[in-house]
């Protein structure tokens, strides 16, 4: 007996759209969640446009035992992992607690809960630094957070691979579903948009620095200038197929049907980044030709040289114009940990609509970069199969198939 | 409350309340003086928090192997307000 991984749940918190439906639904008009920086002033930072989950009070989805021991990414998974939960279905109660695991992606941890203590270390002295630092800073807190509330005792764990680190994850909930596990909660999310957040994520260099949210963040254009930073994910539910008709699962959303992942070569050793390796491969894993794929999600990094890379791999593997691109993520800004997340959503919910969604923003292809990029409006398709791309800083490549099921 | 002297139940359960919030299922206003920590939803974690946050803004110094000794809401409080009266 062959178990299948399917997406049975889906739960979204992104800057332009708290929810499932109400982010599909801007996504496909085009609307834009990225603004000027609110949290704090940004006036003295050289990034001040960015992806805001803004409509979001965390009193009003998280139990309000948790909302002082953990950050606000982690209230961010949390609400995502119970909407989840709930399009499924699925009452936790009703399965065995070491049959459902939580494996989630977080690449900064809780550094706004982190900034708030270090400015009480050093205003105040060190018995003012709150014991609850040491556990919602870490990695781990959100996967550990929604695996206390849901009582889900099965293997744990979290992957801290930046932006493609919800892609691993999801294909380590695949393997617990293969292996036996009946559900599984994975995905990711993030929410680093504080001053400490965002200088350290100002480090790697491919951040923007352009005032004009319509304009900060261009990716395969020949405007691109860096990419605009973002907070939010998205939670999924997966399940073994067989399992999932069994309790008459409302949705089946598609199936994870390929999954891979690679590392680049060491800077400057001029071979060939990991990126078309990893495509290929989970369409191997998939079972797939290139010819089969319907849609690509791409990382989209907003980095000419990052995407002259990622076009000319979706360009080996499928061809001139062999596929239609898209990057949603140019409305909400990189979510990091969530953002692939976020993508699976969208690429699980383009097989649901037969729709592709946009790109906002892009005009005029850069140089190399002649991709169909789905721009100005949403495209109406058949979708059977997607593809969801992501890089990682770091070296991190990773890539999704998901079928649509019958 | 009287019994408690000057630092009440209620400005703990505001303590309580500002650090570690609330279970769904526990009504901090009905009374839970003689209710311990662990029923009422804290962990060890929630009760050095709740003794760092008396420390300062009280100034009574709760060591952390003291507060894993009171586990009740009436039994923190009375050993806050025997260290104000000193």
């Amino acid at each position: 007996m062959s178990r299948h991984a399917v997406i049975t749940g889906i739960g979204v918190t992104a800057p332009n759209g708290l929810g499932t439906e109400a982010y599909w639904a801007a996504t496909l008009e085009g609307r834009s969640g990225i603004g000027p920086i609110s949290r704090f002033d940004p006036a003295g930072y050289p990034v001040r446009v960015a992806g805001e989950v803004s409509d979001f009070t965390a009193a009003e989805h998280v139990p309000s035992r948790l909302i002082p021991q953990t950050d606000n990414w982690t209230h961010l998974g949390l609400t995502a992992a119970a909407w989840a939960l709930d399009d499924a279905g699925a009452d936790p109660a009703a399965f065995p607690e070491y049959e459902m695991a939580v494996v989630t992606a977080s690449s900064s941890g809780g550094t706004e809960f982190g900034q708030r203590e270090i400015e009480r270390l050093w205003t105040k002295g060190p018995s003012w630094v709150g014991a609850y630092q040491s556990i919602a800073w870490f990695y781990a807190a959100t996967t550990g957070q929604i695996s206390i509330r849901h009582g889900m005792r099965g293997s744990c764990g979290v992957v801290c691979a930046e932006q493609a680190g919800a892609l691993d994850a999801v294909g380590q909930a695949r393997q617990l579903i293969r292996t036996g596990t009946r559900l599984v909660v994975t995905g990711g999310a993030d929410a680093s948009l504080c001053p400490y957040g965002l200088t350290a994520q100002y480090s790697s260099g491919r951040l923007s620095q352009g005032d004009d949210p319509g304009r900060a963040y261009l990716p395969f254009d020949v405007g691109a200038a860096g990419y605009v930073p973002g907070e939010g994910g998205a939670m999924l539910v997966v399940e073994n197929a067989a399992d999932a008709h069994a309790r008459a699962a409302p949705v089946i959303y598609g199936e994870i049907a390929g999954y891979a992942a690679t590392f680049d070569p060491r800077p400057g050793s001029g071979r060939e980044p990991g990126l078309r390796r990893a495509m290929e491969l989970a369409l191997a894993d998939a079972g797939l030709a290139a010819g089969g794929v319907d849609v690509v999600f791409a990382d989209a990094a907003g980095v000419p040289e990052l995407d002259l890379q990622e076009a000319t791999a979706i360009r080996a593997v499928f061809g001139p114009d062999g596929v239609p691109v898209t990057a949603p993520k140019t409305m909400t800004g990189r979510l990091y940990a969530g953002g692939a997340a976020l993508d699976l959503a969208g690429a699980l919910l383009a097989i649901r609509d037969g729709v592709i969604p946009p790109t906002a923003g892009v005009t005029e292809l850069a140089p190399g970069c002649d991709l169909d990029l789905v721009r100005g409006a949403a495209r109406e398709a058949r979708v059977g199969t997607a593809m969801v791309v992501a890089r990682g800083y770091g070296g991190f490549n990773a890539a999704i198939v998901v079928t649509k099921t019958d | 409350m009287a019994q408690l002297g000057s630092f009440t139940l209620d400005d703990l359960k505001e303590v309580m309340r500002a650090c570690a919030g609330v279970t769904e299922s526990v009504d901090l206003d009905s009374d839970i003086a003689d209710v311990t920590f662990e029923d009422l939803g804290y962990d060890s974690l929630a009760v050095l928090e709740m003794a760092a946050k008396l420390q300062n803004h009280l100034g009574v110094v709760i060591p952390d192997d003291v507060a894993e000794q009171l586990p009740t809401p009436r039994a923190l409080a009375e050993y806050v307000n025997v260290r104000l009266a000193a």
